[in-house]
């Protein structure tokens, strides 16, 4: 048990605590009205928590570089929520299926919490691993034959990526347990402190495997198979929250074990294996972009393509690498899970997620056309938005210190906005489509989305002091 | 440690029966077969972790081994054999790579294990590099296992033998925190794969398990 309770532990114990009380809620309005009033509770005690001081405490520690994750994670579980609440008629779950698909919920949102939270790699572990079940059980909540598939492929797939990201945390104790004895073996304070000391063979073994064990998580190519296929089931909340926290907090522990190396300076630099995959995230998930005729698998593409991105600035390493990987983790959270909110509204006025089906929304319903434009376009990294700022810092730091990258990352981005631009137009502004009778999408979809934007276009067009002080310091702790 | 002395040897032979049986199931092409050489390769686990509990005078890991023992060499076999007999699962073990190339991938996986691990660890003591190099090949094995079997139940027991070579990892390295948290969490979700399979194999959903029925729902389709 941790020696100190912490104010963080609240963040994870909350949306648990809530998780038990929605797994007995049987009123279908009341259950999406708890979620909703659980997740304001936890992001209410996000913001409490800026004002807790940087620190380890037992467990957990919150530093500069989980705290906007955890900011952002808490506001995308907020708006997710509300989302939910809006869509969770036309779902049709019986009441077994609705507290499963709300406690999953709450329980992913506090595994995930406690995944950025961790100071100890084993827990960190077991938070990762626990998210992982809550979304697996999300994605295959309706049973349909595809959902299922989804779902299986997920567990397999993500149940060996885990697998092999407790390997890599077993050896990364190996590695310092000569220097340290095996007392506090797993903390990462304490394995950071040591690592200039430990073997710099073990923790390269140890590196690989968690970078092949998170990464599969994190949906990096070429370990990525299980993502377009789980974020095109289930009900739409669930892609918000995979694309927006599930990926940030794999790619986060990947960081972490990063830190630890970029503390030995013997090691195989980790930046270079963590380039390797983010390039060729970038560069398969952009052509692959040209391909898809499904909204959602569309947008699970993009995320592999911005978390190969955001993998590039990490491998890029630095001050200004770090900060444009963090930056983009951010902005790809708020702009994705806007996306998804529109297109989940639009796939319910439609009756399929068919791209083609989905053409002319801002002729059908303007208020959600325009805003689903708005919130592609920042998907696609166009200027004002957060993104646009992340890229930009990414290629200019790849010009400048790593002249050869700017070609391969150029291209895919130019191929990929190509494609978001070409499927925004085609989703927005082309020809009409006809809409099921059904109520047009209400403030549960327009303001979250309009948050996410408006919080994007912060980030991106004017970075707030405090903010950006707090990044730059992430950028020191990623190493 | 190192060769010849008693701790050493029992702990290389109980490692070195797991990755024996390791290839026990690569090479049975009978499911119920498959299923035998898991529970074996359960049990010697938890006698290769009582092992280590007794050697490292860690009471802890007695906990591990009696679940290791419980679960893995008695209750998933036998709900894997209820599984079997329940939906009338075809008992021969379908290959998407025939026995022979997958012995013989497995022998290179073993090398390969070996010269990763043995070379790099040399400043870890003896018997936890040892130990790794028989760890990290049993995880090898089971991946290639998952990889080149075509029923789910195979790839389940091809998870639940990588993840046997994993708490032979945790077990190994000597003082190693949140050994039973840590293993407990890795097993709860091998329990829920199993579940996983007989929910909906119970529910009926498929006529098989073979997972290449699966792929006309990928989706994207028309």
């Amino acid at each position: 048990m941790p020696e100190e309770f912490s104010l963080a532990w609240l963040l994870v114990l909350l949306p648990w605590a809530g998780a038990v009380l929605l797994a007995f809620l049987k009123g279908e309005v009341l259950a999406a009205r708890v979620n909703c009033g659980v997740s304001a509770a936890g992001f209410l005690l996000a913001l409490v928590v800026i004002g807790e001081p940087f620190a380890v405490q037992g467990w957990t520690r919150l530093d500069a570089l989980n705290l906007p994750l955890l900011l952002v994670a808490a506001l995308i579980g907020l708006t997710t929520a509300i989302y939910s609440l809006g869509a969770v008629e036309t779902e049709a779950f019986d009441t077994l299926r609705l507290r499963a698909y709300h406690a999953a919920f709450q329980t992913f949102m506090g595994a995930q919490a406690l995944a950025l939270l961790a100071d100890n790699m084993g827990v960190m572990w077991v938070a990762i691993e626990i998210a992982t079940l809550a979304s697996v059980l999300m994605v295959g909540v309706h049973g349909t034959p595809p959902a299922i598939e989804a779902a299986w492929k997920f567990f397999i797939l993500c149940g060996v990526g885990i697998a092999l990201a407790l390997l890599g945390t077993i050896i990364l104790h190996l590695a310092a347990q000569p220097v340290t004895g095996g007392a506090d073996g797993l903390s990462w304070a304490a394995l950071r402190a040591v690592a200039a000391r430990c073997d710099p063979g073990v923790l390269n073994l140890a590196f690989v495997f968690i970078l092949v064990g998170y990464g599969t998580k994190a949906g990096l190519v070429p370990l990525h198979a299980w993502l377009p296929d789980a974020e095109a089931e289930g009900p739409i909340a669930i892609s918000a929250v995979l694309s927006g926290l599930l990926l940030n907090a794999a790619l986060h522990a990947v960081l972490r074990v990063k830190a630890i190396l970029g503390a030995n300076p013997d090691v195989v630099p980790p930046e270079n294996l963590l380039l390797a995959l983010g390039l060729a995230s970038v560069l398969v998930a952009a052509f692959a972009l040209w391909r898809r005729r499904d909204a959602r698998r569309f947008f699970a593409w993009s995320s592999i393509l911005h978390m190969g991105l955001a993998a590039c600035g990490f491998g890029f390493g630095g001050a200004v690498g770090n900060l444009a990987g963090l930056l983009h983790m951010l902005g790809h959270s708020l702009a994705k899970s806007a996306a998804f909110f529109g297109i989940g509204a639009a796939i319910r006025l439609r009756g399929s997620q068919r791209l083609a089906d989905l053409g002319g929304l801002c002729a059908s319903q303007p208020a959600l056309g325009w805003a689903l434009l708005v919130a592609v376009l920042a998907v696609a990294g166009l200027p004002p938005f957060a993104l646009f700022a992340s890229e930009f810092l990414l290629l200019a730091e790849a010009a400048s210190h790593h002249a050869w990258a700017v070609l391969p990352l150029g291209l895919g981005l130019l191929v990929a906005v190509a494609a978001k631009i070409t499927v925004g137009q085609a989703l927005c502004l082309g020809e009409a489509r006809p809409d099921l009778a059904g109520p047009a999408p209400g403030w549960t979809v327009l303001g979250p989305i309009w948050l996410h934007l408006a919080l994007a276009l912060l980030l991106g067009a004017a970075l707030p002091g405090p903010v950006r002080a707090l990044l730059g310091e992430a950028a020191g702790v990623a190493g | 440690m190192t060769f010849g002395q008693l701790p050493y040897d029992v702990a290389h032979l109980l490692g070195g029966g797991m990755l024996l049986l390791s290839f026990m199931l690569l090479y049975q092409r009978r499911v119920g077969a498959v299923v035998n050489a898991l529970a074996t390769q359960g049990a010697l686990l938890a006698a290769a972790a009582a092992w280590q509990g007794f050697v490292q005078d860690a009471p802890q890991l007695y906990l591990t081994a009696l679940i290791a023992l419980g679960a893995k060499a008695v209750l998933i076999p036998l709900a894997l054999r209820l599984l079997i007999r329940r939906l009338a699962l075809a008992r021969g073990v379908d290959t998407a790579l025939g026995i022979g190339p997958s012995l013989l991938a497995g022998v290179a996986l073993v090398a390969l294990s070996i010269l990763v691990a043995l070379p790099i660890t040399t400043g870890v003591a003896a018997m936890a590099r040892e130990d790794l190099a028989i760890a990290l090949s049993v995880v090898l094995l089971g991946m290639l296992m998952m990889i080149t079997r075509r029923n789910a139940i195979l790839q389940v027991v091809g998870l639940m033998s990588l993840e046997n070579g994993l708490v032979l990892a945790a077990v190994g390295v000597a003082g190693m925190p949140l050994v039973v948290e840590l293993s407990t969490a890795a097993l709860v979700m091998l329990v829920l794969v199993v579940a996983g399979v007989f929910v909906f194999q119970i529910r009926g959903r498929f006529d098989s398990v073979d997972i290449a029925l699966l792929h006309p729902h990928r989706g994207e389709g028309g």
